[in-house]
């Protein structure tokens, strides 16, 4: 049994939900294989060398794979996993895009993030939004698994030295092309792997009260995140969007900051540490899940939150 | 041009999910259903562009019950010209059912399919990724902003951190997200039209497709509870339990 873990990556440095993804394939056993794939992407390849418990990394580097193009990776990664009994990626917006494409190509079925390995055939999922919890067996030789970085700690990010191994492979199947990219440019870690995420919802009103939020989120060394009410209300960018549909994110605390509540939006954060809400509704369902609620008045509340920190 | 549209008929998603007793899955006897959300963004982006002129006709294609049919006649009474249905009453999985789309894309041979990026009930965003590696198609999935030029179709992708625009070669398979559009309400007189388009009744027999699942349900239970805690009466009180007690600032 071997695990081939896809590398997230954007040719510069390793994601780190990467990390998550080799425990993943630890507690399923076998060898770890890591593919790096991408343009320019050597330095990447090194950092994946060094993850505790990688075997060894498989680094593909080709103007065919810079983009992360599903069409090109997809082959790529179906020609080389045949020798796998697992292929497994991060549930990022990457993996959900390629990893369903290389099942179809290799004729098996996909299994969508995992947040629990039980054995090398079973894992559990959530489904209807987080409002049931599935566990699956799966009958394929080989098992193609996107995984869901909160389910599963960080693999140590040094302490291996595994050999890395160039794959001269190339395909390009010449039916897509990158245009351009416009990434949100910010000092603030990401979403998913910040330590603190400040979130705000409906409650906020308009976007430009979302400052009170960075304000706090600065003080703390944390994220911001927004409910799908407030990004649909255009108060901020979707992919600040925390949630079933969006992402999910289990940091060591969480602030929900007028935010009703709804199960949407619980399914993409209730695994997180420590949660407090905000919120002026007494009833708001979020205070079921909160560890510390106060019934305030947002506005008031998080200044003063913030400048008592 | 010709537009495929997949439709997935789901439970309503305003319906609060119970798991069954027996923990086989999760119980849809008596509750509401309706067309998958993402898939309504589907039909109308369609319908949009049939009204912009890009498309000539919009298909309509479900996998399900005889009841799926009321998805159909929805998309229909939205603008689509009309339906195809492959009926079944077994659950198909997502290979599975992008091996029937397969069969129905080669018979219908569609410029673009247009399909939700997920379905709400599975969660899986599998199907249009697999639809398009066993045609040989490109994928624009998560999909905010779809134009066709010529022989080709700009997609801007929701991705972590930001967009991606792709230019993908026809024909080509694009997966809606949430902010693509918003979904018109069909009008009466629409719905009583929609009464008057065919639907074509077939299966995956008749497709040419094997109903297989290498996937099986151990168990589905409701997920952990998460208990309450206490309400605190002031910022003050709060920043203290964050320190003294949680010790998480």
């Amino acid at each position: 049994m071997s695990v081939l873990v896809i590398a997230d990556h954007d040719n510069a440095v390793l994601k780190p939900a990467t990390l998550n993804v080799v425990t993943a394939a630890q507690q399923i056993g076998g060898d770890v294989v890591v593919l790096v794939a991408g343009e320019g992407c050597g330095a990447v390849a090194e950092e994946a060398a060094k993850i505790a418990g990688v075997s060894k990394v498989l680094a593909a580097d080709n103007a065919a794979y810079g983009h992360h193009l599903a069409e090109n990776f997809g082959l790529l990664i179906a020609e080389l996993g045949k020798d796998y009994s697992h292929i497994l990626m991060s549930a990022s917006t990457s993996g959900k895009d390629i990893l369903p494409r290389v099942a179809a190509l290799l004729d098996v079925a996909q299994i969508s993030e995992i947040i629990k390995v039980e054995s090398a055939d079973t894992f559990v999922r959530a489904i209807y939004a987080g409002n049931a919890i599935e566990t699956v067996q799966s009958a394929d030789a080989i098992k193609v698994i996107t995984v869901r970085g909160t389910g599963f700690d960080a693999a140590a990010a040094e302490g291996g030295s595994a050999a890395v191994e160039a794959v001269d492979a190339v395909h390009d199947a010449g039916i897509s092309a990158h245009v351009k990219e416009e990434l949100a440019k910010s000092d603030r870690p990401e979403l998913t792997s910040a330590p603190v995420v400040i979130s705000g919802g409906r409650g906020l009103q308009n976007g430009d009260n979302f400052e009170l939020l960075y304000n706090l989120a600065d003080k703390l060394g944390g994220a911001v995140g927004a409910t799908r009410a407030a990004v649909d209300a255009g108060f901020c960018a979707n992919d600040m969007q925390v949630g079933q549909t969006g992402k999910i994110v289990a940091p060591q605390l969480y602030i929900a900051v007028g935010i009703s509540g709804a199960i949407q939006h619980l399914a993409g954060m209730t695994d997180s540490k420590v949660i407090v809400a905000i919120n002026k509704d007494e009833e708001a369902p979020i205070f079921q899940v909160s560890d510390y609620g106060l019934v305030a008045d947002l506005f008031e509340a998080v200044p003063e939150l913030t400048d008592s920190l | 041009m010709k537009v495929l549209v997949p439709v997935k008929r789901v439970i309503d998603y305003n319906v609060k999910v119970r798991v069954k007793a027996d923990n086989t899955g999760v119980d849809l006897s008596n509750v509401k259903m309706a067309m998958n959300p993402f898939c309504e963004i589907a039909v109308e982006e369609a319908v949009r562009l049939k009204e912009k002129g890009v498309a000539s006709e919009v298909v309509v294609v479900s996998i399900g019950p005889k009841a799926a049919q009321e998805q159909i006649r929805t998309a229909l009474a939205l603008g689509a010209d009309r339906g195809i249905h492959v009926e079944t009453d077994e659950i198909v999985q997502s290979l599975t059912a992008a091996k029937i789309l397969k069969a129905v894309v080669d018979k219908e041979e569609p410029q673009l399919v247009i399909v939700g990026k997920q379905s709400i009930d599975t969660d899986n965003n599998q199907t249009g990724q697999m639809l398009a590696a066993l045609c040989g198609y490109p994928q624009g999935t998560f999909a905010s902003e779809v134009n066709v030029d010529g022989d080709k179709v700009e997609v801007t992708r929701e991705i972590d951190g930001g967009n991606q625009v792709v230019s993908l070669n026809l024909p080509a398979v694009i997966t809606t997200d949430l902010r693509l559009n918003e979904p018109r309400y069909a009008s009466l007189p629409n719905i009583m039209k929609a009464k008057k388009k065919p639907i074509e009744n077939t299966s995956a027999a008749d497709l040419g497709v094997e109903l297989k699942a290498s996937l099986t349900t151990v168990k589905v239970e409701p997920p952990p509870t998460r208990q309450a805690g206490i309400k605190v009466g002031s910022v003050a009180e709060l920043v203290e339990k964050l320190k003294n007690e949680a010790k998480v600032v």
